[in-house]
């Protein structure tokens, strides 16, 4: 059963990123409302995340959102590197 | 998976899936992948992707394209590796008339590039290898 008190959310990274923190997927424990640029600043501690950009594109849920966009318990974040894809 | 694809594309299969007796224009695009980037020559590249959400977004745009306008889509897109000339993107939409089927076409691909989450490692004929968008060069690439 989840606290009240934190936000239990897997955080996806891909590739550049991936290699720059050497990790695809982390789990992080954030306070309550905490937001995508929290999850951001939980990632930028760890070792190689201070060379992440400064607003990376972001997932919730397989959706793009915003810095501001606010996390739920059991959320999936992915932190994605500039598309390349077509 | 629908729109991820491990194997060669055939734009023959997706202009069968969108073609239609009252769908007079079927316009196609497909993406190769380049023999350079840049001034730099490319050996071949290896696509990745963060597979559940490519699904999702493709599907959102084939959905959004086929509501702004009187068309069928089909969208595919190559993951892992590719060698020179393969297709990396493949695209037919289909309509009553070809300013539809064009219109659509493109902003499926614009749609793909923008927004779908794909990325490719490029393997360059000095030996190195480099994640495109990662770096000063990459703010273009993708073989469309």
């Amino acid at each position: 059963m989840a606290s009240t008190s934190t936000t239990r959310i897997r955080i996806l990274l891909f590739a550049s990123y991936a290699d720059r923190l050497g990790l695809d997927s982390v789990e992080a424990a954030l306070p309550a409302g905490a937001t995508v640029g929290d999850a951001l600043a939980y990632l930028r501690a760890l070792p190689g995340g201070d060379e992440l950009p400064p607003r990376p594109l972001c997932a919730r849920n397989l959706s793009h959102v915003g810095l501001e966009a606010a996390l739920a318990d059991g959320d999936e974040l992915a932190v994605l590197p500039p598309l390349a894809g077509g | 998976m629908l729109f991820l694809s491990e194997k060669p594309l055939d734009l023959a299969v997706l202009i069968r899936e969108v073609s239609s007796l009252d769908r007079g224009g079927i316009a196609c695009f497909l993406g190769t992948v380049r023999n350079h980037h840049g001034h730099r020559p490319v050996l071949g590249l290896e696509y990745s992707a963060y597979a559940d959400m490519v699904e999702a977004e493709c599907a959102r745009i084939v959905a959004e394209t086929e509501r702004r306008w009187p068309v069928r889509v089909a969208l595919r897109h190559r993951v892992g590796a590719l060698e020179i000339g393969e297709a990396a993107v493949a695209i037919a939409v289909a309509g009553a008339h070809r300013d539809e089927a064009f219109a659509g076409c493109r902003h499926v691909i614009e749609e793909v590039k923008r927004r779908v989450p794909i990325w490719k490692k490029e393997r360059y004929a000095d030996g190195s290898v480099e994640w495109q968008g990662s770096g000063a060069a990459g703010q273009r690439g993708g073989a469309g």
